[in-house]
């Protein structure tokens, strides 16, 4: 070995400059492939086609969509979808997956082991599996539109989906808004009374109690104040299908429904290990300080555990994004469904297509790490 | 005068056994009471039906639908269709070449159990296993017919893919890991931008840009078939993540098992592979579990690029116009496969994690 | 050491090839033709329970390897969704795609791949359940359809609603099978396809007599193999094959009769397509005999079509466009001279 090779900062900078070499030399040799035989073949190029007509129907759209909109508006329709899907999705797998985390934890030993086997049970069933489940298995066996299950001449569930009333505000129903604003307000004041009073007095405050009651009396009192703007188209069946009121395609309630009994058997299990890393010690502490069981909880264990568990749960969160994609099995139309399936079929455009589709996805990602690093920031146990 | 010794009293009746057991666990408050009822009736709504459809109305003799005449499961249809479910479309006079390959994996698997340590012909089975494997199940060569792996299917190509998969993500994970470790600036960000890119997008875009774009990269006429796209592309995807474990193995190897490396005059690459790596992987092992089974249930994603995995041949064979509806049988018998494979990993991993436990304390 | 052999076994099964240049050399020194067919279409392409596969795309794969190998069993057939139907052709990865894709100025123009003759004209139409009551595609206004993503049914459904001035619900799904189960399951009143497509979905369905096809046909959907493009002789050699299972029937050339044909006939036509006089063969760089191969081993058009998707078959379908051009249909073969 010459002896300048010896020095191991001279060789780190070979490495790099190998490394760099050999990176570069791939890229160019996968782009001089890639344009010799997108030229060769006569395959077309370049990101006109997001301007060109798509031509194509889609099944479910947050936004006004017609076969005469562009691919651009696939991808927003798309987009939009995967995050309405997701949202969902995160709002049932974090209520399920804290339901059962708690269970899990409970002394008594039956609902102790519930939990346990519907932890290991749909964790240990690949999602996808779970998504086919739902679609061809529960929700195609539903009766047909005009057998539909009739709850209350409100709800109708048939195999064309879940079909509920849809409320429209009517003027006046900013009020609703406003008293419900005014309750939030209400309460941030009154907790911060009722601290300064038992810091000073010692006495405590039902907030909890009283922020419940505001929540609900005021909004109540504007929505009869306002007259009752509210109103609830409901669903009527018209032809070949129900019309008016809110539909919940069987697409997405099968999307939603396996994605969320998946995900939170993972939460389940990172409230559970969080609440278990919470030293006993510290159990022990605050009964010691005569706090109830309730107050352990909420003041002692639950703070210390969420910390724990929090950044995990956002992972999950961040997969159950991901995992939305799976709905190309299915056909619910969201980013993959649509964009890097039918707009790629229909004009071919494969490479343009999926690298804008994992740009957004690695979008979504960044932003979700961005939220977990500012809370990983603010949980950080502050040493004095 | 003697006195005989009393006879022991019986331990008593409400604060041990079965009767104490019940009352402590079950019913020990008017909450836990409650509870417990709540847990009844959950059991209740779901055993019975289940066993029901399973097992008490369900019909196992036949060989048709029309053998199924019960209102429960028809497992005939899981009977009939079963080497479908195994070997896809794999020739019928052939499957004894999966059978061998699997029955030799299960016998390299006994004897590597068997014989301890890092015995030359133990690796040298290991090393010559995928070889053998593979001209095994895709033949054209020592007279065997060739098998083309369009005809793989079933849980033949799950676990193909599978092991492929955690067999190459392995070592890729590795180099990612160590580039990620490294104090070389250009080395470091290149693999901290494939990782995480890579865990930024979803499998499925992997496994499309893999199946669709990959083949305009190559120069014109290397052409891989669709199987060999989608290894490459699963491989890739969790090599990003076995880096990440590997990378939180690193972090917990304390600093002065580097320090004593150094100061006994090891280079970077014998420091890495005789003193930190080996204790890295040791701690990491469980999480390496955990990512090694989430790729055992990815696998089944194959099916949305068109391979006919074991969730495929289900799609597939319920579509028989002869076995037409069998849709839910199938499900459950793929998701009983996949269930006993993951949970058997799942246990194994939690074993390690206390025997790693124990050691370290 | 271990991950090298791994790498090797994985470039073992990328076959290396010369694509553009000559396909042909390609397929002879390979000894197989990779045919991308349809993953499932009853008539057109579908495995059976053997794996063996079947139908008239099929049988057009068989006839082509029959003409550039003499054996029409030699080929490998690569099974694809619409979705990567024509990346599979562009990269190489299969030889010719036979698989009812239609024929149309954006495809030929701007994918990089040459539509051969059309093996079979088709149309676009709408099944629905009798018992719905619909007798017109007129009355499906508000209707919801079940339809396959990435087809130009899909965008002919678009038009034809828009320019009826009728509301409709699209669920689209990725392959034909899933199209099928929601259809069935009542997911969609109605199902969209090509015809023949619509015939062959119906006979996957549990009770084929309560579904019925409605009259009106809103597109042309002429489906035809396909090659890449740049290889003018390969793709000579696609064409010629259809051409020749064409003449074939017009001549009354099938199975049954090639040799005696050949022995026998005093057609001039005949005479060539069989090699008996004529370069025909040789002048695509064919062995001899190349078209009589084919015609032996898979027969003529008519006996692929009847074999296939004809009035025996559960599909039903009448030579209706697909008769030949003296029997009433636009099925022509260009002169074997």
């Amino acid at each position: 070995m010459p002896a300048f090779l010896r020095n191991e900062k001279v060789r780190g900078i070979l490495y790099q400059i190998i490394t760099i070499a050999l990176f570069i030399a791939f890229l160019f040799f996968v782009a001089q492939n890639t344009a010799h035989n997108i030229e060769q073949r006569g395959i077309k190029t370049g990101f006109d086609f997001l301007h060109a007509t798509a031509g194509f129907d889609i099944t479910e759209s947050p936004i006004p969509y017609t076969p005469m909109d562009t691919h651009l508006k696939v991808f927003e329709v798309g987009l939009l979808n995967t995050l309405i899907v997701s949202f969902w999705g995160i709002v049932f797998s974090s209520l399920l997956g804290l339901l059962i985390g708690v269970w899990r934890l409970s002394p008594n030993w039956l609902i102790n082991r519930i939990a346990a086997a519907y932890i290991e049970t749909f964790r240990n069933i690949p999602v996808l599996l779970q998504i086919l489940f739902w679609y061809n298995v529960v929700l195609a066996t539903l009766p047909s539109t005009r057998q539909s299950i009739n709850l209350f001449d409100t709800v109708f569930i048939n195999n064309r989906g879940f079909f509920m009333p849809e409320f429209v505000f009517g003027p006046g129903a900013w009020m609703i808004g406003a008293a419900l604003f005014l309750a939030v307000v209400a309460i941030y004041l009154i907790s911060r009374w009722a601290k300064k009073r038992q810091e000073k007095t010692g006495e405590q405050f039902p907030v909890f109690l009283t922020g419940l009651i505001l929540l609900i009396l005021l909004p109540l009192l504007a929505y009869f104040l306002a007259g009752r703007p509210i109103t609830a188209v409901m669903p009527e069946l018209h032809g070949f299908n129900f019309r008016g009121g809110k539909t919940y395609t069987p697409e997405f309630l099968a999307l939603l429904f396996a994605l969320s009994i998946y995900t939170a058997t993972f939460i389940a299990e990172a409230i559970r290990s969080g609440i278990e890393a919470v030293p006993k010690g510290q159990k022990e502490a605050a009964t010691s300080l005569g706090l109830s069981p309730l107050q352990q909880l909420r003041l002692v264990v639950l703070p210390q555990a969420v910390r724990i568990a929090i950044p995990s749960i956002i992972n999950q969160y961040l997969n159950l994004i991901k995992n939305s994609s799976l709905a190309a099995a299915i056909g619910y139309p969201e980013l993959v469904t649509i964009f890097a399936g039918t707009s790629l079929n229909q004009t071919g455009q494969a490479l343009e297509i999926l690298l804008i589709t994992m740009l957004t996805y690695l979008m979504i990602s960044l932003i979700v790490s961005l939220i977990l690093n500012w809370f990983n920031a603010k949980m950080k146990i502050k040493e004095r | 005068m003697v006195y005989p010794p009393k006879v022991a009293k019986e331990p008593p009746l409400l604060e041990r056994g079965p009767i104490a057991w019940v009352r402590r666990n079950l019913l020990s408050s008017p909450y836990n009471i409650a509870f417990t009822i709540l847990g009844l009736a959950i059991l209740y709504m779901i055993i019975p039906p289940f066993v029901k459809w399973a097992i008490i109305d369900a019909n196992f003799v036949g060989h048709s639908k029309a053998d199924c005449t019960g209102n429960g499961a028809c497992w005939v249809f899981v009977k009939e269709k079963l080497n479908m479910f195994f070997f896809g479309f794999y020739p019928h006079d052939q499957i004894w070449r999966p059978e061998l390959v699997i029955a030799s994996a299960a016998a390299l698997g006994a004897f590597a159990k068997f014989v301890r340590g890092l015995h030359p012909f133990k690796l040298l089975l290991i090393v010559l296993f995928p070889i053998y494997a593979f001209v095994l199940l895709h033949g054209g060569s020592f007279g065997l017919p060739m098998v083309e792996t369009s005809k793989w299917g079933g849980l033949l190509l799950t676990l193909v893919i599978a092991s492929v998969g955690i067999v190459l993500s392995f070592p890729i994970g590795i180099i990612l890991a160590l580039g990620r470790q490294s104090k070389l600036p250009i080395i470091k960000s290149l693999s901290v931008f494939y990782i995480e890119f890579v865990r930024g997008v979803p499998l499925i875009t992997v496994l499309f840009m893999a199946s669709v774009v990959l083949p305009l990269f190559f120069p014109e006429g290397v052409n891989f078939d669709k199987l060999a796209r989608a290894l490459i592309g699963i491989t890739l995807f969790e090599a990003a993540y076995v880096a990440e474990n590997i990378r939180s193995g690193f972090q917990a190897i304390p600093k002065g098992q580097y320090e004593a490396a150094d100061a006994l005059g090891l280079s970077y690459w014998q420091k890495m592979a005789l003193v930190i790596l080996p204790q890295a992987i040791k701690v990491t092992i469980p999480n390496l579990v955990g990512t090694f089974i989430s790729l055992f249930k990815d696998t089944s994603l194959v099916m949305i690029i068109g391979l006919f995995d074991l969730l495929a041949m289900v799609t597939v064979t319920a579509n028989d116009r002869d076995w037409l509806g069998m849709d839910t049988e199938g499900y459950v018998f793929v998701a009983f496969v996949f269930w006993v494979f993951t949970f058997s990993m799942s246990l194994y991993s939690k074993r390690l994690e206390k025997k790693l436990d124990t050691n370290n304390k | 050491m271990k991950r090298l052999l791994k790498l090797s076994a994985v470039t073992a099964l990328a076959t290396a090839t010369l694509a553009m240049a000559g396909t042909l050399e390609d397929v002879q020194k390979a000894g197989v033709l990779k045919c991308g067919v349809n993953t499932g279409l009853p008539g057109f392409s579908e495995a059976d329970s053997k794996g063996q596969w079947r139908g008239l795309d099929v049988d057009y794969c068989r006839a082509l390897a029959a003409v550039v190998l003499g054996d029409a069993t030699k080929v490998k057939y690569v099974p694809l969704n619409a979705k990567e139907r024509f990346t599979a052709l562009q990269s190489g990865e299969i030889d010719v795609l036979s698989r009812n894709t239609t024929n149309t100025e954006t495809r030929d123009t701007s994918l990089g791949i040459n539509f051969t003759g059309v093996m079979y004209y088709d149309g676009q139409g709408f099944m629905v359940p009798r018992a719905l009551g619909v007798k017109s595609a007129k009355e499906l206004d508000g209707a919801t359809v079940c339809i396959q993503a990435g087809t130009t049914t899909e965008l002919n459904l678009a038009d034809y609603f828009r320019s009826n001035n009728m509301k409709f619900k699209a669920i689209t799904f990725d392959t034909n099978d899933q199209v099928t189960k929601a259809f069935a399951s009542g997911r969609c009143d109605v199902l969209t396809t090509d015809a023949s497509g619509l015939y062959a979905t119906r006979t996957k369905l549990k009770d084929p007599d309560k579904y019925v096809v409605l009259p009106e046909i809103i597109s042309k959907e002429p489906l035809a193999p396909a090659v890449r493009q740049g290889d003018d002789q390969w793709f000579d050699i696609a064409k010629w094959t259809r051409n020749a299972l064409l003449t074939a029937e017009e001549k009354g050339v099938a199975m049954a009769n090639v040799d005696e044909a050949a022995a026998k006939s005093t057609d001039p036509e005949v005479r060539r397509l069989l090699s008996v006089e004529g370069k025909m063969c040789e002048n695509l760089k064919l062995p001899k005999g190349c078209f009589a191969n084919a015609i032996k081993q898979v027969g003529n058009y008519g006996e692929i079509f009847e074999r296939n998707v004809g009035v025996k078959t559960p599909l039903k379908i009448e030579r209706g466009l697909n008769a030949l051009w003296n029997k009433g249909g636009i099925q022509y073969s260009p002169p074997f001279r």
